[in-house]
């Protein structure tokens, strides 16, 4: 190590390389940086990264049908789902078996919410048959057959036992299908009926109003962007306030002002109205619609677009539009062709930011959106809170997630990420 | 030369003001005119007025009073796309999102000019400043120099008669500065355009131009060939703004013609030529360059007056010695001598005689 040789690694002047020589050199500003860093990142894994990552995979996860009837299971794999004869003994057994433990863990009726998404009524039939399976003796009252069936007709219909059949996996891509309007039927994968098909029209939806808002979030925001970065510093100053006061005020706030001004004995109503442009009669429906829905959420948002947008106009200096004139080119010639293609990072940094932002929105198209201008969020929100289905919920949600990252990459390839300046 | 009607001039400002705020004059009163061909500076300090009277030439000023003409058309409600002026912006304005060659093709596209030959066009003008070969770059990929060529060559490729220059130099180091300004200079004369350049450098304006107008608070304080604004300079302002001065102050003594004699705040007595004083007794600063102060006693004019003076400091230069004395009480009197063989060098401390050609020594305004 001692003697260098022309080809040898450099050496720092104590003999060391130079590689290692200037690694422990920074070794411990990144060892500072790393701590400095260290809570937040702490933070953000506990309390973001593994939760969301914990969700996701209850978009897959079946572990509960496996786990509560085990036995069941097994024997159930023996049986020819397509015979259209029911199973013989050996499963009603094996079930018998496992409805006692389950009972007696009070697990069964989660079974029965579980297998409910899948064929409705199951979840009575789990709950009804619980309390007389308690009564039963394993030992002494087979065969379990006959039994089963005077607890329950559906214990004798072939559906119930492919349904338990079909979901017994531990893994299933049962959410997702549904999260697709489909089902997953024991011939395959299936369309929902078509009265349970609404997460694909959701879908649309969020997207086609989200573009929507978007749009108009650009057309409203780019002449406020325009005025604001090329305004003297206190007159920019002054303004820039009065696009940031939305953030000031609660959302809550904000939102039902909307339903205020919108609704039909509301704000511009009545000024329309007075002014003669609208019949007393026929007032403007404006809430609890996809109407609604717009106009609130691009007045929430259209900060957001706002300001990349002045971040990026700021840095165009105005001679760009001067020397476009001086070669001749009229006041629309030369902000269509230099002043714009140079503004184009920041309507797609706008856009983006807007966009994601409202396929997630919940609270705004829950308060003014009524049935027609709710979101999938909205849906995704329902089966958090009141349908407990956590499954479906967390594949819609992956969807969403995943419609995201493709959009993300979509404008990668198309404008490029590089592009795309937030300040 | 001219095919205008009037006066025969290309540019004219009439009585041109402008002010910004309608409390301060920003431009006081321009009259300026023009021949075709003319290679026109406008010097100045900062804050003088002298961008503000590029731009109201290029149209994205409106003068406030006067007539501004182009080859004898009023131009004042002409927008600036009209004008047909070619510019170059100080910190060249190359659009970024385009390579070299559309940025060319830009003013060509917008008169609409058919594809073949703006292709012709573009290449001729690139081949001009000899960057022929970097039509399909983007402005960022070149260096200062590089851009401010095609800067020049997009000024230049719609053939405009008159083309407006922004201090365009400003950014370009020392070297490539001087190169440039040559190049500037040869292509304007080659091609016959009328140029007028703005600078705050008073090199640039002395080696480039026809002639020069030096601004000062909104108004020409000069304006004369380089030679002319260098060793006869009309006021006070224009001599110590162009090239380094020795100011006296004093009282006129004697006047008569050609010639003056001034008494200096010191006491002493100096030959001068009186330019801005007309009588005995008005207090006037006198003029002098540090090149024409001389020195050897020998070479001195026969009667006139001489002054005493201490050698404060030498210091040599290369070419020149450039040597620091008190004289009339003042300690900021400079004499600059070339480095030949035979040049004597001054030892701080000694104590000389220096005198100069009296038409050498300029009674200005006080």
């Amino acid at each position: 190590m001692s003697d260098s040789t022309a080809t040898g690694p450099v050496l720092a002047a104590d003999g060391t390389p130079l590689k290692k020589s200037l690694a422990q050199a920074l070794r411990r500003e990144k060892t500072r940086a790393l701590l400095l860093i260290a809570p937040l990142l702490i933070f953000v894994l506990i309390s973001f990264i593994f939760p969301i990552g914990k969700m996701l995979f209850r978009s897959v996860e079946n572990d509960i049908v496996a786990d509560t009837i085990p036995l069941t299971v097994v024997e159930l794999a023996k049986w020819d789902a397509s015979s259209g004869e029911l199973p013989n003994e050996d499963v009603y057994a094996a079930m018998a078996a496992d409805m006692v433990v389950a009972i007696a863990a009070k697990a069964h009726t989660r079974l029965g919410s579980r297998l409910n998404y899948e064929q409705t009524g199951l979840s009575s039939l789990f709950r009804k048959s619980g309390r007389a399976i308690k009564k039963w003796d394993l030992a002494t009252d087979a065969p379990f057959k006959e039994k089963f069936l005077e607890i329950h007709d559906g214990w004798g219909t072939v559906e119930v036992w492919q349904t338990i059949q079909t979901h017994s996996g531990r893994k299933t891509s049962g959410y997702f299908l549904n999260a697709i309007d489909m089902q997953l039927s024991p011939d395959g994968p299936a369309a929902q009926p078509e009265s349970k098909q609404i997460l694909i029209t959701l879908f649309k939806r969020t997207m086609i109003m989200s573009m929507i808002i978007t749009i108009s979030c650009i057309l409203l925001a780019y002449p406020v962007a325009w005025i604001l970065a090329n305004l003297p510093a206190r007159k920019a100053n002054l303004l820039m306030i009065l696009v940031l006061l939305p953030f000031w005020t609660s959302l809550l706030v904000r939102t039902s002002a909307w339903k205020v001004m919108l609704q039909q004995q509301g704000v511009i109503n009545d000024i329309l109205v007075w002014l003669g442009l609208v019949a007393d009669a026929d007032r403007l429906v404006m809430i609890n619609n996809q109407t609604g829905t717009i106009i609130a959420m691009t007045h929430i948002l259209l900060p957001f677009m706002i300001l990349p947008m002045y971040s990026v106009m700021q840095t165009i200096p105005i001679t760009y539009l001067r020397a476009a004139k001086s070669l001749g080119a009229t006041n629309w010639t030369a902000f269509w062709r230099v002043y714009f293609p140079q503004s184009v990072p920041g309507i797609g940094a706008g856009s983006i930011l807007v966009f994601i932002l409202s396929i997630g929105y919940y609270i705004t198209p829950e308060i003014v959106g009524g049935t027609k201008g709710v979101f999938i969020s909205n849906r995704i929100a329902y089966h958090i809170s009141s349908s407990l289905n956590w499954g479906l919920a967390a594949a819609l949600g992956a969807i969403l997630l995943a419609l995201v990252l493709i959009l993300y990459w979509a404008y990668d390839k198309i404008v490029g990420i590089d592009n795309v300046k937030l300040g | 030369m001219a095919d205008s009607g009037n006066t025969g001039a290309f540019v004219e400002f009439e009585r041109v003001q402008k002010s910004y705020d309608g409390e301060i004059l920003v431009v006081k009163d321009l009259n300026l005119s023009m021949p075709k061909g003319e290679f026109l500076t406008m010097l100045g300090p900062s804050g003088s007025g002298k961008t503000t009277c590029l731009m109201m030439l290029a149209g994205f000023e409106t003068a406030t009073h006067g007539e501004i003409r182009l080859d004898g058309v009023s131009i004042n409600n002409i927008p600036p796309h009209k004008r047909g002026i070619g510019m170059v912006f100080q910190n060249y304005a190359l659009f970024p999102h385009m390579t070299i060659a559309e940025n060319l093709s830009f003013p060509l596209e917008v008169r609409k000019i058919d594809k073949s030959d703006r292709e012709a066009k573009v290449m001729r003008a690139l081949d001009m400043v000899e960057m022929g070969a970097f039509g399909g770059r983007r402005p960022s990929q070149l260096s200062g120099g590089q851009q401010q060529r095609v800067a020049l060559a997009r000024a230049l490729v719609f053939e405009p008669e008159l083309v407006l220059m922004d201090e365009p130099l400003g950014a370009l180091d020392k070297q490539l500065r001087e190169k440039m300004q040559f190049e500037i200079t040869h292509l304007a004369h080659e091609l016959g355009i009328t140029v007028v350049y703005v600078t705050h450098d008073q090199t640039e304006a002395l080696t480039m131009s026809d002639r020069v107008a030096v601004f000062e608070d909104g108004r020409i304080q000069q304006l004369a060939p380089p030679d002319k604004l260098y060793e006869e300079p009309e006021n006070s302002f224009v001599a110590q703004f162009i090239g380094e001065n020795n100011t006296l102050e004093g009282v006129v003594n004697e006047i008569s013609g050609e010639r003056a004699v001034v008494q200096l705040d010191s006491g002493d007595l100096i030959d001068c030529k009186p330019i801005n004083v007309s009588k005995v007794g008005e207090r006037t600063q006198v003029s002098i360059r540090p090149e024409r102060v001389e020195f050897n006693v020998d070479r001195l004019q026969e009667g006139t007056h001489r002054l005493k003076a201490e050698v404060l400091e030498f210091i040599y230069m290369g070419d020149i010695f450039r040597t620091r004395l008190r004289v009339a009480g003042r300690d900021d009197f400079v004499v600059k001598t070339r480095n030949a063989p035979d040049q004597v060098r001054l030892q701080p401390g000694q104590e000389i005689e220096i005198g100069w050609l009296p038409e050498d020594c300029r009674a200005l305004d006080a």
